[in-house]
């Protein structure tokens, strides 16, 4: 299970890159794998507000359509517009090319409420108990 | 995300991953060691644990319809019927004509209840003058048994073996090539939905030119101590990879094959499912009169077929709107790997011309469709 220690983390398996005023999101390699072949993927619109734990995309696989939740509140500033064609770069690359969108976010001391990779690492463990 | 861990659509939403599921209820298949050691997802179908995908559903798919898959069918039922045909009810008891099936030779039809409901799709295959094989769902197997026995007469015999017999199917249109190399030349003349005795591991097995992807294939019935020897002798072959029931049900949905329990059931006729043509009018079975009925008086729905106009797939239990009314229910959804978007079926009231604009929906979700034939995928190799 890749979960890389510079990257902060969701209950529902969303990740979030800060570097300063812009955080990029996406979902987790074990949310990738759990789903299996990822075939589309809407994304917010760029301009547009999320709200922390709100629904902020939706990713379908071949078995089933999920909601995504925003880690953080603040205004889309960029999509990702490579996985409109290529949704399975999420399967191939889940923090890399398969990130999902950048946002300013509004408030950062909601970073708190956000897990870091050990305890990420943990949680996940303990979900496939 | 929420609800990661359970397969939502059709049947699927019934599925856990293997961790959190209560065994004390589920069959393992005979393979399941095979499947663990193969690191397959694992998931409960029809009240066994079975593979749902090894490597990818996409990639499985993809190589079903170039080279050849190899399915674990061990989960469903398998009866032995010895009867003859004038002194029994056994005709009765199928939508299919059974005295003019010649011997060697399989028939897809059905089960139905007095009101033409089905009870369970099912292959009968005619072993001899008087004996039969019914193969039938998983989920069906108990029902279907306590069907057939309250209806068959004293001097028919009436055995499930679904407990002792295994069914491994090589699907693909290499799995003719495969499948010689290891029960000989013969296997080229069977023809499509016909069956004879093979010699394989030193059991004569039946094995029949059929199938549920749409491509050349076989199924292959092998008792339960040696399905393991079997399945790791085919996988040998490097034209043969395992494929789990995930690619099955996109395989079957891109040919509009109905799977029971999600787009036919108790409730629906075969009428209703636009499967008239496995429904024999020239004789007598259960159900026919509600049928003449459902007939005479039209149907208040039907099965329509539909292709999405982009890579969004419509999901089970999803509306269906035709001219911003609500005309009915998506049965089965997917994204089909063949085609790159998304396919389904369902059921709906009145009828609607093919290439008709229609709209799927849930709450959130707002897929663009046109109505379409079936089979989605018009290039399979069943029947080459």
């Amino acid at each position: 299970m890749n979960i890389p220690d510079n990257l902060l983390y969701t209950k529902d398996h969303e990740w979030v890159k800060i570097e300063g005023d812009n955080s990029t999101i996406g979902i987790t390699d074990y949310a990738q794998n759990a789903l299996g072949d990822i075939t589309f993927i809407d994304l917010p619109k760029v301009g547009s507000i999320i709200k922390r734990s709100g629904r902020c995309a939706t990713v379908e696989s071949v078995k089933a359509a999920s909601d995504v939740y925003a880690p953080l509140t603040g205004e889309i500033t960029k999509a990702n517009a490579e996985l409109a064609s290529h949704p399975e770069l999420v399967n191939k690359s889940a923090y890399e090319s398969g990130w999902f969108a950048q946002i300013k976010a509004a408030d950062l001391s909601e970073k708190s409420k956000l897990m870091t990779a050990a305890q990420y690492k943990e949680y996940v463990q303990g979900l496939s108990k | 995300m929420r609800n990661l861990l359970s397969y939502t659509p059709g049947k699927f939403h019934e599925m856990k991953f293997y961790s959190m599921v209560d065994h004390a209820n589920i069959s393992a298949t005979p393979l399941i060691e095979e499947h663990r050691s193969l690191h397959a997802k694992l998931a409960p179908f029809g009240g066994w644990m079975m593979p749902i995908q090894y490597t990818g559903i996409i990639e499985e798919h993809l190589w079903t319809r170039k080279h050849a898959g190899l399915f674990d069918i061990c989960h469903m039922g398998e009866f032995l019927i010895e009867a003859d045909l004038s002194k029994s009810n056994l005709e009765r008891l199928v939508t299919i004509d059974l005295k003019g099936m010649s011997v060697f030779s399989c028939r897809y039809g059905f089960m139905l209840n007095e009101e033409g409901g089905i009870i369970d799709d099912l292959l009968i295959y005619r072993v001899s003058d008087t004996r039969w094989m019914a193969v039938v769902n998983a989920a069906t197997i108990v029902g279907d048994e306590s069907h057939i026995r309250k209806h068959l007469t004293g001097s028919t015999r009436f055995e499930n073996v679904s407990g002792i017999l295994g069914k491994l199917d090589l699907q693909g249109p290499e799995a003719g090539a495969v499948l010689t190399g290891l029960a000989g030349a013969d296997i080229g003349k069977l023809r499509y939905y016909n069956f004879g005795y093979f010699d394989l591991l030193g059991e004569k097995i039946i094995i029949s030119r059929t199938g549920y992807t749409g491509e050349l294939g076989y199924e292959l019935y092998m008792p339960n101590q040696k399905i393991t020897q079997l399945w790791k002798k085919i996988l040998l072959d490097d034209r043969v990879r395992p494929v789990g029931l995930g690619a099955r049900d996109t395989l079957r949905l891109e040919m509009g094959y109905s799977l029971y329990g999600q787009d036919i059931d108790a409730g629906t006729s075969p009428l209703e499912a636009g499967l008239e043509q496995f429904v024999d009018w020239n004789k007598y079975f259960i159900g026919r009169e509600a049928l003449l009925k459902q007939k005479r008086e039209g149907l208040s729905r039907r099965m329509i077929y539909f292709m999405a106009n982009s890579r969004r797939s419509p999901r089970h239990n999803y509306q269906i709107f035709h001219k911003a009314e609500d005309v009915g229910t998506v049965t089965s959804g997917s994204f089909s790997p063949s085609l790159g978007c998304g396919i389904g079926m369902g059921y709906v009231s009145g009828e609607i011309a093919p290439d008709e604009d229609i709209l799927l929906s849930d709450n959130a979700i707002s897929i663009s469709a046109k109505v379409a034939d079936k089979p989605f995928y018009k290039d399979g190799s069943a029947k080459f």
